[in-house]
C-alpha cells in the first residue's frame, strides 16, 4: 500500500495544524458558525444530531493493521467504543468532542491517515474495488491512480468551492464492484495494445434525482486523466448551478446540457489546455506510486488445503462461511475472505474498538498486512492463503464477526437515518434489524441467495437505495414514518435505478412485505442459479409488486 | 477596506463606479464586465488606468484580446461559498498569461486566500482578516500536490529532481 513519503507527511501535519488554530478561532468566537462550517466540513467535521461527527479518510478503503489499531484506539479514547464504517469506505465517530478533533487529528498523522475532503463542496475520497490487486476477475489494479487521483485532488486550489460535492471511483475489473456508474466521475480502466486508460463516465449519482452516468470518454490514456479530469473538473466548477443546493451536482448540469453538449464543452476546455497548464505527470512519479502496490508475494498451491476442507467437513458452520465469504483470488490457493459487519440485530457498518483490534492482529498475522473496507459497509482481508482459514475463523467467531452473509439478504447498506442524522426524516437501523430478523435463518438466506437490500432514511440516499436490489426509502408523512420500495436498483456494470413498487410501507408491515417479495421470487425461479435480480428483468415487476401490497 | 497586496498593506487607488453612475474625468476606475463591454472604446481611449470587475458568471475569455489594456482585474465573491472565481483566476493568469494586479473583492476571509494565492491573485480587499493573518495564511502549506498559477513546484516535480 501506499506509504507516506517527507513531502505527504508534512502536508498532513501542516494540515492538523491549521485546523487546530480554526477550531481554536471557532472556539474564542473570532469564527462564526456560518463561516466555521465550511472549514470543518472540508475536514470531515459534521454537526449531527446530539453531537459533532469526524470523518476519517481511508483512501480507496485500504488500511494496515497499524492503521486500523489506531482507529481502535480512538473509538475506545474519544467515541464510545464504536466506529461506523460508511459507503464511501471511510470510517465515522459519532461523538468526538470538538475540542478534541485536533488531538485526533494528530494522532491520525501518526499513523499517515487524515480526514482531508471527507466532506464538504470538493472531491471526496476516491472509492474502488475492495478487492483491489486481489480479484481474480481484475485486469489492472486501480489503487495507484486512486492514490494519484487523491493527491492531484487533495487541496486542489481551483476547485475546494465546487457547486456541491464530488465523488470519484475507479474500478480495474470486468465486474463493477466500485459502483462507479452512480458517480460524479467514474473511472473504468481499460488497455488499448499497450496503453492503459480510462473510460470515463461523468453525471452519475443518487439523492433525489438519481442518474447514470453518461459515457463522455470511451478512452483517455493515463498520462492525460489528470488534465482530462480538470477540464471536467473546470466545466462543472464554472458552469454547475449553484442556485438551488438539490440542482447543484454535476448529474444535474449533465442532463440539462446533454450529454452530448457536456462533452462537447469538456473537450473544448481540455482543446484549449496549453503546453504549460499540462499536469504532465512524470514516468517516475507513475512508477514510483505504482511500485506501492505491487502485489504481496504469494506461493500458489494447487489443490485445496486439507486442514481447511477437515474443518469444513466437521463444522458446518464454518462450511457455511467459507462457501459465503471469500472471493476467488488471483493466486491459486488463496482468497479474499469478508468480515461481515452486519450480524443479525446489529447495526450495519460498525465495529467495536476490540472488533478493529482482532482485524488488525489477523491482517499483521496471516493477510499481509492489508485490509479494505468495502462500499458494503464490510471489512475485507485481500490475500489470505486457504490453509490460514481455520485460525482466521476462530478469531473472528470469538470476537462476533463471523456472521456468513456477505452479498446475501441481510448484508444490508443501511445509512444511520434518524438516530444519528440531522437531514434524515426516519429511522434507518430499526427498519434494517427487522428486515434482518424475517431473513435471519442462515438456510433460508443462502438459499435466496445474492440479494442487495439497501435502505436510507432520507431522499438524500446515502443508503443507496436507488441501487439496491431492492431499495427502501424512509419518508415522513406527517409525522410518521413510511417505506416506500423500489425494485430492480442494481450498482454493477450492468447499474439500474430502482422503479418506485407503489405507495409507502409502514415500518412495521416492511418485513412481511419483503418477505412476501421473496418467497414469490423463490416459488417463480427456475432453479437456485437465477438470481432476484435476473427474474425482475425477466418477468417484470408486476408479480412482486402484488406480492408487496398482499394482505397477510 | 483594507487591501493587502505582496504581502504588504497599501492604500487602494482604485475606484469601482457601478454600472448606473457617471465615469469619473481621472483616476483609476474599474467598471463591471457589461459596461466594459458596451462602453470599452470609451474607456480605452481614456488617459487613466481601467480595469474590469468579473462577477462568478462572468466569462473571462471576453478579456482575452485586452489583456494588456488592463491594469487590474477584480475578481468578486458575493459568496465565499462561491469557487467560479478560482476558475476565472487560472484563466486569465494561466491560459491568458495576464500579468497586473488579480485583487479578490467581496466576501474575502483568511481562510480562502490560500487557494486564492495558488490560484493567481495577488491582492485581497478584505474586512475580516488582518495582514498578519494574511500572511499566516499564506503560509500555512509549503508543499503542494499539483501546478497552479501561483508556480509553486509540485511535490511531483521535487521527488524526481536530480
Amino acid at each position: 500500500m501506499y506509504r507516506y513519503d517527507e513531502f505527504d507527511a508534512r502536508i498532513v501535519s501542516e494540515r492538523v495544524a491549521q485546523f487546530r488554530g480554526q477550531v481554536n478561532r471557532r472556539l474564542s468566537g473570532e469564527l462564526l458558525e456560518d463561516e466555521f462550517k465550511p472549514l470543518r466540513l472540508q475536514n470531515g467535521v459534521y454537526l449531527q444530531l446530539h453531537a459533532y461527527m469526524l470523518r476519517v479518510a481511508i483512501p480507496y478503503g485500504q488500511l494496515n493493521g497499524r492503521q486500523l489499531r489506531r482507529l481502535a484506539v480512538i473509538a475506545r479514547d474519544y467515541d464510545r467504543g464504536y466506529g461506523h464504517f460508511t459507503t464511501r469506505q471511510n470510517i465515522q465517530f459519532n461523538w468526538v468532542a470538538l475540542k478534541d478533533i485536533p488531538d485526533v487529528l494528530e494522532s491520525l498523522a501518526e499513523v499517515e491517515m487524515h480526514a482531508i475532503q471527507t466532506s464538504g463542496n470538493c472531491i471526496r475520497n476516491t472509492t474502488s474495488d475492495h478487492f483491489a490487486g486481489a480479484a481474480k476477475d481484475e485486469i489492472m489494479d486501480p489503487r495507484p491512480w486512486c492514490e494519484i487521483i487523491r493527491q492531484w485532488s487533495t487541496f486542489h486550489p481551483e476547485f475546494a468551492f465546487l457547486p456541491r460535492k464530488f465523488k470519484i471511483a475507479v474500478t480495474g475489473a470486468e465486474h463493477d464492484r466500485a459502483a462507479i456508474r452512480v458517480h460524479d466521475i467514474g473511472l473504468h480502466m481499460r488497455q488499448r495494445g499497450d496503453v492503459v486508460g480510462f473510460e470515463v463516465h461523468v453525471g452519475g449519482g443518487q439523492g433525489r434525482t438519481p442518474h447514470l452516468a453518461a459515457l463522455v470518454s470511451e478512452f483517455v490514456p493515463e498520462t492525460e486523466l489528470l488534465d482530462y479530469l480538470e477540464a471536467i473538473m473546470r466545466v462543472y466548477n464554472r458552469f454547475g448551478r449553484r442556485d438551488n443546493k438539490y440542482k447543484a451536482r454535476i448529474k444535474i448540469l449533465v442532463s440539462e446540457l446533454g450529454a452530448d453538449e457536456f462533452r462537447r464543452l469538456v473537450r473544448e476546455e481540455y482543446a484549449a489546455q496549453r503546453e504549460h497548464e499540462k499536469i504532465a505527470l512524470p514516468p517516475e512519479e507513475i512508477a514510483r506510486i505504482h511500485a506501492y502496490f505491487a502485489p504481496p508475494e504469494l506461493t500458489p498451491v494447487s489443490g485445496s488445503d486439507a486442514a481447511f476442507e477437515a474443518l469444513k467437513a466437521e463444522d458446518k458452520e464454518f462450511a457455511r462461511w467459507a462457501r459465503i465469504n471469500l472471493h476467488p483470488h488471483k493466486v491459486d490457493g488463496h482468497v479474499s475472505v469478508t468480515i461481515s459487519l452486519k450480524p443479525i440485530g446489529g447495526v450495519a457498518g460498525d465495529a467495536t474498538d476490540a472488533q478493529m483490534m482482532t482485524v488488525a492482529h489477523l491482517a499483521e498475522t496471516y493477510a499481509y498486512d492489508d485490509i479494505r473496507v468495502s462500499h458494503a459497509q464490510n471489512l475485507v482481508l485481500p490475500h489470505v492463503a486457504l490453509k490460514d482459514l481455520p485460525d482466521i475463523y476462530r478469531e473472528l467467531k470469538a470476537a462476533g464477526i463471523a456472521t456468513a452473509n456477505e452479498s446475501l439478504i441481510t448484508d444490508m447498506i443501511v445509512c444511520p437515518g434518524l438516530d444519528y442524522c440531522n437531514l434524515a426524516n426516519a429511522r434507518s437501523i430499526p427498519v434494517g434489524q427487522a428486515v434482518q430478523q424475517v431473513f435471519a435463518d442462515p438456510d433460508y438466506q443462502e438459499d435466496i441467495g445474492r440479494l442487495h437490500i439497501n435502505i436510507s432514511g432520507c431522499i438524500n440516499a446515502c443508503g443507496h437505495h436507488h441501487v439496491g436490489h431492492i431499495g427502501i426509502l424512509g419518508v415522513d408523512r406527517k409525522g410518521e414514518e413510511f417505506y416506500q420500495i423500489t425494485l430492480g436498483g442494481r450498482a454493477d456494470e450492468k447499474a439500474a435505478i430502482g422503479d418506485i413498487a407503489g405507495p409507502g410501507l409502514k415500518a412495521d408491515d416492511v418485513p412481511g412485505a419483503l418477505k412476501r417479495v421473496v418467497d414469490t421470487y423463490r416459488d417463480l425461479r427456475t432453479d437456485k442459479s437465477e438470481l432476484f435480480i435476473e427474474m425482475l428483468a425477466r418477468l417484470g415487476h408486476e408479480p412482486f409488486k402484488e406480492a408487496l401490497y398482499a394482505a397477510d | 477596506m483594507p487591501l493587502i497586496k505582496h504581502g504588504a498593506e497599501i492604500d487602494d487607488i482604485w475606484a469601482y463606479v457601478p454600472d448606473e453612475a457617471d465615469l469619473s474625468p481621472g483616476g483609476c476606475i474599474t467598471v463591471s464586465l457589461a459596461r466594459f463591454r458596451s462602453e470599452r472604446d470609451i474607456l480605452l481611449a481614456r488617459n487613466t488606468d481601467i480595469g474590469v470587475r468579473l462577477a462568478p458568471e462572468d466569462d473571462p475569455h471576453e478579456l482575452e484580446d485586452f489583456l494588456d489594456r488592463l491594469q487590474l482585474i477584480e475578481i468578486s465573491f458575493p459568496k465565499y461559498t462561491d469557487g467560479r472565481g478560482y476558475s476565472q483566476a487560472q484563466l486569465l493568469r494561466r491560459r491568458f498569461n495576464y500579468a497586473g494586479e488579480l485583487r479578490a473583492v467581496g466576501h474575502v476571509l483568511r481562510d480562502q486566500i490560500f487557494y486564492m494565492n495558488r490560484s493567481g491573485f495577488d491582492a485581497y480587499e478584505t474586512a475580516r482578516a488582518d495582514l498578519h493573518q494574511v500572511l499566516e495564511a499564506l503560509n500555512e502549506y509549503t508543499e503542494v500536490y499539483q501546478p497552479a498559477a501561483a508556480g509553486q513546484v509540485p511535490v511531483f516535480r521535487k521527488r524526481h529532481k536530480g
